[in-house]
């Protein structure tokens, strides 16, 4: 304001163009870039020339039998993690907003998994889920269930993954929750407390529509965190998407057509349809939070 | 609050804990266990004698102390970086008045939505083939070097700040950059050292783009040199055991001494969404 304004703007440009170097490079640049990849049949990586332009690539994908196999096992991981560690981390948050001793303790242990590192703490998982060895099988073994091939059987490959998700993604949800809890008017709970209000009713009655909102939102995130879940399938079954693909996710079968099987363009069109599936729930999300969420 | 209430909450709170912490137990008393121990029946909760010789074994299989360096070292260089560029680029944003400047703030949000995985593709070959960074730790560095997240973030600090702060200091003549150092940095240590928090853990536990851009063992970090390791040490559990606590432990550290920031940072991230 007490200089002209080019000078602002070229100074604001030069506090600027470190980050906007490295995110054009690193964001903008290839983000067309893939997308342009993924039209190709063939894409040289080394000469950045391609043939075969076309939608043969996203037709290719959407027939192949692993993708597709992929795009289930995600879907159901999905459906069943989200509610679930929801409900749990909703209920923890619950909890741990008592007025008692030893809150602030509970905490930090409710949170410790959020920072660790997935591939080794699933080592540590593949060793709960051995079928020999395991403590799960033990643990069971006491109520009579017979020993359970956690990690080798195809019919319980998936539900062991999603074991390992709802673990994971627990401490972010608990935490995010009972900041929302927390950032609610205690004169509601005063009320409620003053009316002998059970804590029931004052869970589904103030607890519940007020954080509604949050709610949604984090039920959001975690839609487009458990579609592009990866990082658990390495950590619980190394070098494979476990037993008969049985474990396989959509950004697993990216990074296999990439990696494991060089073949960039099909790995593009692949990471572009689970963009345009992310981008339906952000719809969703932008939609509904617009209307429904109020109080 | 009742006894019988709050004793069933405490029951609760403390069954949901031992959930959480189990995996930690485990695997920290599994890697002080021999063999034996680690697979025994009935199971041996803790250890007769603390086998600190698995941490050598393990060392002797795989060079962990050198992933280790190598992790600290990039985490760090990473960090210190993407701090620099986040502080430069959020005081732009929020406090210089130019042309474009909500237009290109919207735009660079959007790209929020785009998964990783378009981006890695033509990552790699921008740096592997491009740059011929293949196999350095520049090449583990770079990409992450700027964060719209963390510029984000820091813009809502930033913003926080007085204005009347900023056009007072324009009267005395104070220079954007001193200004900078002198208010807006200072009054934002809680923001950064979050900031700096997650860029660290989340550079320590990176994985995919470390696996892509680095093939020689001494170039390798822990997360790549761990899966290495398991396949190698096989049915070895206490090793492997061993090995997950050395990549862990170190974070486990730093959460317990400065676990304050980084709850802060998560509940305000969750939040403001």
């Amino acid at each position: 304001m007490f200089e002209p304004k080019w000078k602002t703007t070229l100074k604001a440009l030069l506090y600027l163009s470190p980050a906007l170097i490295i995110i054009a490079t690193f964001v903008i640049y290839p983000m067309f870039r893939s997308v342009w990849i993924s039209f190709f049949k063939d894409y040289n990586i080394f000469k950045h020339t391609g043939t075969g332009f076309g939608l043969e690539n996203y037709k290719d994908v959407l027939t192949d039998g692993r993708f597709l196999l992929a795009l289930k096992n995600t879907s159901i991981y999905t459906i069943v993690v989200v509610p679930i560690s929801m409900i749990i981390a909703l209920f923890s948050a619950v909890l741990l907003n008592s007025k008692m001793k030893g809150m602030k303790f509970f905490e930090t242990l409710y949170f410790l998994p959020y920072i660790t590192n997935l591939i080794a703490i699933g080592l540590a998982f593949q060793f709960i889920f051995n079928s020999t060895y395991g403590i799960l099988n033990k643990v069971l073994g006491i109520f009579g269930i017979d020993s359970i091939m956690w990690l080798n059987d195809p019919k319980y490959s998936l539900p062991a993954l999603i074991i390992f998700g709802i673990w994971s993604g627990l401490a972010f949800k608990i935490v995010v929750f009972l900041a929302g809890i927390q950032g609610i008017n205690k004169q509601y709970y005063q009320a409620a407390r003053i009316d002998g209000t059970s804590r029931w009713r004052t869970f589904t009655k103030i607890t519940m529509p007020l954080l509604s909102p949050m709610i949604f939102y984090i039920a959001i995130i975690s839609f487009i965190g458990a579609f592009k879940t990866y990082i658990q399938v390495v950590g619980l079954y190394g070098n494979n998407p476990g037993p008969a693909d049985t474990a396989m996710t959509i950004v697993y079968y990216v990074y296999d057509k990439f990696y494991g099987a060089n073949e960039p363009p099909i790995a593009a069109a692949a990471s572009v349809i689970l963009f345009l599936i992310i981008l339906i729930f952000t719809f969703i999300q932008l939609r509904v939070s617009k209307k429904r969420v109020q109080y | 609050m009742k006894t019988t209430s709050k004793i069933i909450t405490y029951i609760l709170l403390a069954t949901g804990a031992i959930v959480m912490l189990f995996p930690f137990f485990w695997m920290i008393t599994g890697s002080l266990k021999t063999y034996n121990e680690i697979t025994a029946s009935p199971i041996v909760w803790w250890p007769k004698v603390v086998q600190w010789s698995n941490y050598a074994r393990a060392l002797e299989i795989a060079p962990f102390d050198k992933y280790f360096v190598n992790t600290v070292l990039v985490a760090t260089i990473n960090t210190l970086v993407v701090l620099l560029t986040s502080i430069f680029a959020a005081f732009a944003f929020s406090r210089l008045k130019f042309k474009g400047r909500d237009i290109i703030f919207s735009i660079l949000l959007a790209t929020l939505m785009i998964p990783s995985q378009i981006l890695i593709i033509t990552n790699y070959v921008t740096v592997a083939v491009r740059l011929h960074l293949m196999d350095t730790m520049l090449a583990l560095i770079l990409p992450y070097t700027a964060s719209i997240f963390y510029i984000y973030l820091l813009r809502e600090f930033f913003n926080q700040i007085p204005e009347q702060l900023y056009l007072a200091a324009k009267v005395d003549g104070t220079s954007d950059w001193r200004y900078l150092w002198k208010i807006m940095v200072p009054n934002s240590k809680n923001a950064l050292i979050t900031i700096g928090l997650f860029s660290f853990i989340a550079s320590w536990n990176s994985y995919i783009w470390p696996l892509l851009v680095t093939n020689s063992e001494s170039k390798r970090v822990l997360s790549i040199g761990l899966r290495y390791f398991s396949g190698e040490a096989g049915t070895d559990y206490h090793l492997l055991m061993a090995a997950g606590t050395i990549v862990i432990l170190p974070l486990l550290v730093i959460y317990l001494f400065l676990r304050r920031y980084i709850m802060e940072g998560v509940s305000r991230a969750g939040i403001k969404g």
